[in-house]
């Protein structure tokens, strides 16, 4: 198992900090950066997708039901999604809130 | 064989880029570097070598363009001057820290303003801790000769950083002097093809210049430090095939007339030369005066400058650049900082002229050290004198 970004030292770091592992920034969890998260009240969503074609990270994709939903692993909490729908499916509510 | 021939300085940096064999050339004309891009240009346009000249619209997009050909593998130069150097500011700490190296011609001129195209040091001292090797020369020849040598040192693998040639804007750069140049022959024996460990490839890609947040940074910084540290012992051995193979030999500290000496001039570049009349003057005084000529600025040669000291009672240094609202010069801030944990410390004066073109006469170097030993004798502290300035 590679090691994580807090174990590596400096003597274990690619000349000129090359990283040689492609698509390597999937694995870092933008998600730490969120105080707001988006909540869904489905029974209003028409699945449209215009959520998931405005998401800057973008992280919104289609659950088993067809629901437009933030992957929260990478979801910055930047509340576009939110401003944008049509229908007002998503409210984002701060992290501490249940 | 290696022929003896008249030649311009600048011509001189642009042949030893020629023979080096470049891939590419990025550059901006700017003076005093002018003469250098302009020969390049037609040494490219007439096809005497395989390479690619990119006229770019400025210094920094010079240093971006060589930035992007240097990481593909290709053997990179180019060369600027003063405010260009500053244009390029931003990504010469960029091409360090993604260890690519580029050589740069660096014609030392004044920073505006006021506006000012003639020599003095203080774009190299804005650049100083750019994280570049950093070679001062004090002629043609010299220039000529770091430039290959800038080559191999850079693309060694155990160096892989860029390295800055300093040549002073028209003392040197403008200058016509008697040169040896090497043959093709010679440079090739010298200086083996460039492999880059990971040139951008598509069957092999990588990430260059990624963001490093601050869990890894300061490990980032640590490993680009270390790095440097370690190049001093390459950057000797390079030389030092060099002066076998050719008879040209270089060191980080030369020194002059230093055996015995009691008072020391240290100077850096091409005012070195000055500074030598001044000493064989003094010394026929009867003045035990010693030279020390700093070539290698970055990674400093602290052990070097210390043994090169050698138990002088006075140390006078010469700045070509001013700090403002600081210590002086900054070449002599940093000698007080590498000699202040000695035990039998020089006390230091610092000097400061030659400013944007102004000469300094050898009568001036000699009151310089004058004026250093009667500050020691009197036990004066003061951070720095400016020499030739009408009060």
């Amino acid at each position: 198992m590679p090691k994580q970004d807090y174990e590596l030292t400096w003597k274990d770091l690619e000349i000129g900090c090359v990283v040689t592992e492609p698509g390597s920034a999937s694995s870092y969890r933008t998600g730490g950066w969120r105080s707001q998260r988006p909540t869904y009240d489905t029974s209003k969503c028409i699945k449209c997708g215009l959520c998931a074609l405005y998401c800057p990270e973008p992280c919104i994709h289609p659950d088993e039901e067809g629901f437009y939903k933030a992957d929260l692993f990478y979801c910055k909490g930047c509340g576009i999604c939110a401003h944008e729908c049509p229908k007002q499916v998503i409210t984002m509510v701060a992290e501490e809130e249940q | 064989m290696s022929k003896r021939v008249g030649i311009e300085a600048s011509f001189a940096v642009a042949e030893a880029a020629r023979l080096a064999r470049i891939d590419v050339a990025a550059a901006y004309p700017i003076t005093p570097q002018t003469h250098i891009v302009e020969r390049l240009s037609e040494i490219v346009a007439n096809g005497e070598v395989d390479a690619e000249f990119i006229c770019v619209e400025s210094e920094h997009s010079a240093m971006s363009a060589c930035l992007g050909s240097a990481a593909t593998g290709a053997r990179t130069f180019t060369a600027t001057a003063g405010q260009g150097l500053e244009l390029m500011h931003e990504v010469l700490y960029v091409a360090a820290s993604s260890r690519l190296p580029i050589v740069l011609a660096v014609c030392n001129r004044a920073l505006s303003g006021p506006l000012n195209v003639w020599g003095d040091h203080s774009d190299a001292m804005a650049a100083r801790d750019c994280g570049w090797i950093q070679v001062f020369t004090v002629s043609g020849q010299e220039a000529f000769d770091q430039v290959i040598c800038g080559f191999r040192i850079g693309e060694d693998p155990r160096v892989l950083f860029p390295v800055m040639v300093h040549l002073d804007g028209f003392h040197v750069s403008h200058v016509v002097e008697p040169m040896v140049l090497l043959d093709q022959e010679e440079v090739d024996a010298f200086l083996p093809p460039y492999t880059y460990p990971f040139p951008l490839h598509p069957d092999k890609p990588v990430t260059m210049g990624a963001f490093a947040p601050p869990v890894i940074y300061s490990e980032a910084r640590k490993a680009q430090e270390e790095a440097l540290l370690r190049t001093m012992d390459t950057i000797r051995g390079v030389w030092d095939d060099f002066g076998r193979r050719f008879g040209r030999h270089y060191t980080p500290v030369e020194t002059y007339r230093a055996e015995g000496a009691e008072v020391m001039l240290l100077t850096m570049g091409s005012f070195s030369q000055t500074a030598e009349i001044a000493i064989d003057t003094m010394r026929g005084r009867g003045i035990k005066a010693g030279l020390i000529k700093l070539r290698l600025w970055r990674p400093f040669p602290f052990d070097d400058l210390r043994n090169a000291v050698n138990g002088a009672r006075v140390l006078a240094v010469f700045d070509r650049c001013l700090s403002y609202g600081g210590t002086g010069g900054p070449v002599c801030s940093e000698i007080k900082a590498t000699l202040y944990g000695s035990e039998k410390r020089p006390h230091i004066a610092g000097f400061v002229g030659g400013l944007g073109g102004r000469d300094v006469l050898p009568q001036e170097f000699e009151q310089m050290v004058e004026k250093a030993l009667a500050q020691a004798d009197r036990g004066q502290e003061r951070a720095y004198e400016m020499i030739g300035v009408r009060e």
